[in-house]
């Protein structure tokens, strides 16, 4: 940290303050693409974990979340203002780091603030015609303004494309058309079953050769950031389990860490136990389901019953100890919410030789079938380069050699109780996407049995004050869902709500890692290597 | 005609809690003038439409996880005909509205729904698509689909388990047999376009006369 820290006071106009493991540096809008670009260059802050939003009421504002690859415990929230609320304008940092592009859309769509020299600035959620930004605190949420519309939405709006670039000291407004006339376009979603989810991709197609994608997202957009300011802390708990359905305990895991970190709670060891224990598991059913709708979009609808009955197993023991097959709603703030049940132990070590088996007749069905590979070997290439700078974390950058995981780098709960490899794969092609799914299953099973047997005696869950107020500051937390790196990032006034809530969606850079994957590769590689990235859909949406 | 009467292979009467809204349904019918005696080919019918209801396959968010689980091994609806689901709407009978429903989706739902070939049904599975569910303050969601198109069962829970679902699918069932195939009640947002398209048959018209006079 210190290196940064001593590179940065070469910067006169930057104001760095330490904060915990994080360098927070705050900037005036005008220097903040020579920061940025200060940063990225001459610190080496390579992944752009996030952009959030801000609105301050008295100005709007944007926080880049950056980390560094060679000392990924290192993390640095840059920061700017504007005060302009009528045209609120920034710098665009979308050429230093590829996943800024779409974070930067987010940003308008929520909060209204356009960059200037982005090339694409239409609306990310929102439909083109919606009115008003919903983040912004003064939003308007008649409903009478925005009724349910019943006509789809234009694909002229779709396709026009605004910008506003710096010409001569001032911004010039563009717009242009995102295709040409005589393209050949085919639309893929929002209803269609392999793109897991109400997911719109727009190709356009030379042959069967794919030479552009447009996603469009919002089809599942359900506001949870917005509707979070109004709730308190255990009740956005609910919403977190929803987000990414299939990774819910463990995105409600990261909530609870920032609240507790927040409050300086003392959690007892055998809430950590258990939610590691649960973590694993939901990974387990999660990359079953990837594993098995995989197959299906490759034709094997045999392997996805078989992953599903697999998965039925955990979904048992879920219910057993929480009640719920599905959104568990088991994490709470200071614990989990109730003790395990007498055979949860039993259950899971039953359950660990069992996958073990299984998922060795799984690669005897489905691994070594010639077809399957046929479709899997050699396409969907992603370069460990291209993986840091669009942010394609978890399994699908691990399978670029990208070493990411947030499990190894900032052990939580009680994963420094557990000793685990890191599963790692070179090519970065769909098959390294498939296998490097099964092969963390594997290492999940590893981390259970260690911990299984040493669940510490005592209680689980800390006592916490009726209503839960965290202090005033900004808190942020990391952790390994299913599909990558999941960060809550909540800015606190001192209320039982919090002022700002934003998650860090791995999905929505999955989808962005799409784009390059696909384009010069036939149109049915394009379900193949979307499955293989294995993004779901609402977590992107939000 | 006595509730009592619809048979349905895969469940007794007196195992449903409710019957009573079926009888209710079967006055309205009647109140608005539609014959409900079921005649012997209609029974044929029924038996055949009932046990082969093909779904569309349609989710939209976490509902959807569930609908798989029951298509998969354990829960398996293949038992019940409800197998073959198909990803075009103009093969499908029933939609599932699986997940919520937002302002930017619910064209497209109308779309599919429209898309679909009579007769069709629809369930409302999960809160969100009954009332817009954990989402309800949000500014961005549709406050359950009957907003959008019309619901023959609505299926409560968040998500329901797949053993609901498959309670809701025998109410279906019940709700079929007892439906005169020859003169199936209109699907209630059908009116307006046949209105419309009768005035515009009617112009027509109107306009040949014109020219031949
Ligand atoms: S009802 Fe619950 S589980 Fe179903 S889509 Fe809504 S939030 Fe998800």
């Amino acid at each position: 940290m210190g290196q940064v820290n001593e590179k940065l006071s070469t910067l006169a106009f930057a104001v760095v303050e330490e904060n915990g493991k994080t360098l927070n540096v705050t900037v005036p809008k005008e220097n903040l693409y020579e920061t940025a670009s200060f940063l990225r260059k001459s610190c080496n802050c390579d992944f752009l974990m996030d952009i959030v939003g801000m609105d301050y009421t008295d100005s709007l504002g944007t926080v880049y979340n950056l980390s560094n690859t060679q000392d990924p415990a290192q993390l640095v929230a840059l920061k700017t203002t504007t005060s302009d609320r009528e045209n609120p304008l920034l710098d665009s940092v979308h050429d230093l780091w590829e996943s800024a592009g779409l974070y930067e859309r987010e940003v308008y769509d929520f909060l209204g603030i356009r960059f200037l020299n982005h090339p694409d600035m239409r609306r990310l959620f929102l439909r083109q015609d919606w009115k008003g930004h919903p983040l912004r605190k003064d939003y308007d949420a008649n409903p009478a303004l925005n009724p349910v519309p019943m006509e789809n939405e234009p694909i002229e709006d779709m396709e026009t494309v605004p910008a506003i670039e710096l010409k001569m000291g001032q911004p010039v407004e563009s717009t242009r058309k995102l295709f040409a006339e005589d393209e050949y376009i085919v639309n893929f979603g929002p209803q269609h079953p392999a793109t897991h989810g109400v997911l719109h991709l727009r190709v356009s197609l030379e042959g069967e050769i794919i030479k552009k994608i447009d996603p469009n997202f919002g089809y599942i957009h359900r506001g949870i950031e917005k509707m979070s300011e109004a709730y308190t802390y255990p009740q956005i708990l609910h919403l977190t389990d929803r987000l990414d359905y299939l990774s819910g305990t463990i995105n409600r895991h990261a909530v609870c860490l920032c609240c507790e970190k927040a409050l300086e709670l003392e959690v007892p060891e055998r809430a950590h136990y258990i939610r590691t224990i649960f973590d694993e598991l939901t990974r387990i059913a999660s990359h079953l389901l990837g594993w098995g709708c995989m197959a299906m979009d490759m034709g094997s609808i045999t392997a996805f019953v078989y992953g599903m009955r697999d998965r039925e197993k955990i979904m048992d023991i879920f219910e057993e100890t929480a009640g719920a097959r599905l959104m568990v709603n088991y994490n709470v703030i200071g614990g989990v919410a109730q003790d395990i049940h007498p055979d949860f132990q039993r259950k899971v070590k039953e359950f660990i030789p069992y996958m073990r088996k299984m998922l060795k007749e799984h690669h005897l069905l489905f691994t070594g079938n010639p077809i399957a590979r046929g479709r899997m070997e050699g396409v969907g290439y992603l370069s460990r380069e291209q993986a840091v700078s669009l942010g394609t974390t978890g399994p699908s950058g691990r399978a670029s050699g990208w070493s990411n995981d947030v499990r190894k780098i900032e052990p939580y709960a009680a994963y420094r109780h557990a000793d685990f490899k890191e599963v790692l794969r070179r090519e970065g092609m769909t098959f390294d996407r498939y296998i490097i799914r099964l092969d963390e299953i594997l290492e999940s099973l590893n981390i259970i049995e260690q911990l299984i047997d040493n669940i510490p005696e005592g209680a689980y869950a800390a006592k916490t004050k009726a209503i839960i107020r965290l202090p005033e500051g900004e808190f942020f937390q990391r952790v390994e869902n299913a599909r990558g790196e999941f960060d809550v990032y909540i800015n606190s006034k001192g209320d039982k709500s919090p002022y700002r809530i934003k998650f860090r969606s791995p999905c929505m850079t999955l989808v962005n890692t799409l784009i390059p994957t696909t384009v010069g590769s036939k149109v049915a590689d394009l379900i193949m290597i979307g499955a293989s990235l294995d993004y779901v859909v609402p977590c992107i949406d939000r | 005609m006595e509730v009592k009467d619809i048979y349905i292979k895969n469940m007794k009467t007196g195992d449903f809690k409710e019957n009573e809204y079926l009888e209710e349904y079967v006055k309205e019918l009647k109140n608005n003038g539609v014959n409900i005696f079921i005649s012997k080919i209609d029974d044929v019918i029924n038996w055949g439409r009932s046990n082969s209801v093909w779904p569309l396959t349609f989710a939209t968010s976490c509902c959807g996880i569930e609908f798989m689980c029951l298509g998969a091994a354990r829960y398996d609806f293949a038992r019940f005909g409800w197998e073959v689901t198909r990803n075009s709407p103009r093969q499908a009978d029933v939609v599932f509205v699986c997940g919520t429903i937002v302002h930017k989706m619910a064209p497209v739902l109308k779309r599919l729904y429209d898309q679909m070939a009579e007769p069709k049904y629809v369930m409302a599975f999960g809160s969100c698509a009954i009332s817009g569910g954990p989402f309800k303050s949000s500014y961005h969601t549709v406050m359950g689909v009957d907003e959008v198109i019309p619901v023959d069962v609505y299926i409560p829970g968040c998500p329901p388990r797949p053993d609901a679902m498959i309670y809701g699918m025998m109410q279906l069932a019940r709700k079929i047999k007892m439906q005169e195939f020859f003169r199936l009640p209109l699907q209630p947002d059908m009116k307006p376009y046949l209105e419309a398209e009768q005035e515009e048959l009617k112009e027509k018209e109107e306009v040949a006369d014109g020219t031949s006079k």
